[in-house]
């Protein structure tokens, strides 16, 4: 029987991570997930938990001291958002390089500047291309579910890459919500012990981490972060697999709402895709056949399925909560048009970026997302695809 | 959807709209509800005008957005009628909850037209016989559970009690004030006829 609670989207990653009770959690507070290494550090303070919490001064060295503690062989966790996530963006990169499964939570907010705390997904796009598997979390719920995944996938001996788990700052971060919560035992029992095959504290084996790598090998260890990668995609579909057999709770690469019959398509991430699901059921009301297509892992991005997944529809928008900047649409929407060109689907598809900064994003405009794609399913070709949703325009 | 209730709550930073918020939130889900409970975060500061939101439902929410047409608006400072829309969107079948001792003609003025059913309450009175503080978001809550109906007024009290013993487990001493509070303020609620 599972817990029926209401907790937070950070209270809900909180207790994911006291229920894991890593070895190592090291973090630096930043709005909005400070009250996740907050909340954590009273369950060390309680004897909760059995981890050693390293309070250090910078994200820069949360990320050192997480890379350290795996290296070493300890299970190590952390937790930031927007600009944390910047400073640590150096160790970034030697956390996958090193092949360290850490697992963070990454509760998204905008990257400075101008300075706003709020919700955008500037700080995880800014990261994407860094060897991080990374999955998106729609609620509460799916941030603390996708959290007891999380060792399991990234331990993997044919993965072995860190992960961070998305979700909304603030929409979902400080939101109270229903969430059904397993047990103690069943989620030690699930995540399971960590052996690590090779780390510094093996007097049996003695192994250097980290070393200089030239000419002569780092092409072909960068092959393999991306075969690990490639690997991850069946990895994370056999723990979710095993996750549904617990908790009865089902999770794919990315969600198909009503997507099957559907038209018209919005792709999002994170909390807006609920807020989707009402506007699909409005209109599938009114007999307008609209859908969604919500991605979970977005790294490894699941660009074949996610093509045949679009290939039937008639037109597509792609929400993107941070601009690329480029003046050719954002991240997400980049990605989703490579997938359908690779695989020969052609779908009109266009851009849309919104929830800029906070920018809240309403049932109506969503609406009028679709509505733009009844007109544009009537077209060969659109003539407008960068746009944007919510944007003032005085 | 269609059984759900939304409410949006005005207060200003340090007056505790958003914690009333999530104790309504909390209290509703002990009833087997569904809730949401969030506030809008702006630049947080004591004074500063805060909004914060409920939705609460029989069934799974998924929206993740503000609240533009609220059923219920419940209003925990009176200065805020000036300065903000505090009936933006509200609808006609719902009532908004003012925290004042102004009249019915004041309030019309301020309201705007507003068609719905309003009601008030004195809660600085009800905080300061009750608690001996200016505290308004205990009497606020008993308000708008009074007036939404959400839940039985019983099963509230009763669930109150297990959360403010749980809320309040290192001062104890607060927890008899705060229940007088509420069980003042649910008689002190009045319409504006």
């Amino acid at each position: 029987m599972s817990i029926r609670e209401r907790l937070s989207g950070n209270e809900a990653a909180a207790t994911a991570m006291k229920q894991i009770n890593p070895d190592v959690v090291a973090a630096f507070p930043i709005t909005p997930s400070t009250e996740i290494p907050q909340y954590f550090s009273t369950f060390v303070d309680n004897g909760m938990v059995d981890t050693e919490f390293v309070a250090v001064e910078s994200e820069h060295s949360a990320m050192s001291a997480c890379i350290g503690a795996e290296a070493a062989g300890a299970r190590a966790m952390t937790a930031t958002s927007a600009n944390g996530l910047s400073l640590m963006w150096e160790m970034i990169y030697i956390a996958s390089g090193m092949r360290l499964p850490i697992v963070m939570s990454l509760v998204n907010r905008a990257v400075s500047g101008p300075l706003n705390i709020h919700n955008d997904h500037s700080d995880a796009m800014g990261v994407r291309d860094a060897g991080w598997i990374m999955l998106f979390s729609e609620t509460n719920q799916e941030a603390y579910d996708n959290l007891l995944m999380a060792h399991r996938i990234a331990e993997n001996e044919n993965v072995l890459l860190p992960l961070m788990v998305c979700q909304d700052g603030f929409i979902t971060s400080h939101s109270i919500e229903n969430i059904e919560l397993l047990e103690d035992e069943k989620v030690k029992e699930f995540v399971g012990k960590y052996i690590p095959k090779h780390y510094l504290l093996n007097e049996k084996e003695p192994v250097a981490m980290g070393p200089m790598d030239l000419q002569s090998f780092l092409f072909e260890h960068k092959y393999q972060q991306a075969e690990a990668m490639r690997n991850a995609k069946q990895v994370i579909l056999d723990v979710a697999k095993d996750f549904e057999k617990l908790t009865g709770r089902k999770y794919g690469l990315f969600e198909e709402y009503r997507l099957d019959d559907a038209e018209i398509a919005i792709v999002c991430m994170n909390s807006t895709a609920g807020t989707t699901k009402d506007v699909v059921d409005i209109l599938r009301e009114k007999g307008i056949k609209a859908g969604l297509l919500k991605v979970r892992v977005f790294r490894p991005f699941p660009a074949e399925e996610i093509a045949k997944a679009l290939s039937h529809v008639k037109a597509v928008a792609v929400l993107d909560k941070a601009d690329s900047l480029n003046g050719a649409g954002g991240a997400l929407f980049t990605d989703i048009t490579s997938a359908m060109q690779v695989n020969g689907v052609q779908v009109p598809t266009s851009s849309y970026i919104y929830g800029i900064g906070g920018r809240d994003t309403t049932t109506k405009e969503i609406e009028s997302v679709f509505n733009d794609l009844m007109e544009d399913s009537k077209k060969e070709k659109i003539e407008n695809p960068y746009r944007y949703l919510g944007l003032r325009k005085e | 959807m269609n059984n759900m209730v939304e409410i949006r709550w005005h207060g200003r930073g340090g007056q505790g709209a958003k914690t009333a918020s999530l104790l309504l939130a909390d209290a509703a889900f002990n009833t087997g509800k569904y809730i949401q409970g969030f506030p809008e975060y702006g630049p947080e500061r004591m004074g500063a005008p805060i909004t914060a939101y409920n939705r609460i439902s029989d069934t799974p929410i998924r929206i993740h957005s503000n609240i533009y047409e609220p059923d219920y608006v419940v209003v925990v400072d009176d200065t805020l009628l000036e300065s903000v829309d505090v009936t933006a969107g509200l609808k006609e079948e719902g009532a908004i909850v003012i925290n004042t001792t102004k009249d019915g003609e004041e309030l019309k003025t301020l309201l705007k037209g507003y068609k719905g059913k309003v009601y008030t309450i004195d809660a600085r009175k009800v905080s300061i016989e009750t608690l001996g503080k200016y505290f308004p978001n205990t009497p606020m809550l008993a308000a708008i559970i009074k007036v939404s109906k959400i839940m039985n007024e019983e099963d509230f009290i009763k669930d109150m009690e297990g959360s403010f013993k749980h809320k309040f487990a290192k001062k104890p001493e607060v927890i008899d004030g705060n229940m007088k509070a509420l069980k003042m303020a649910l008689n002190e609620v009045k319409e504006v006829k």
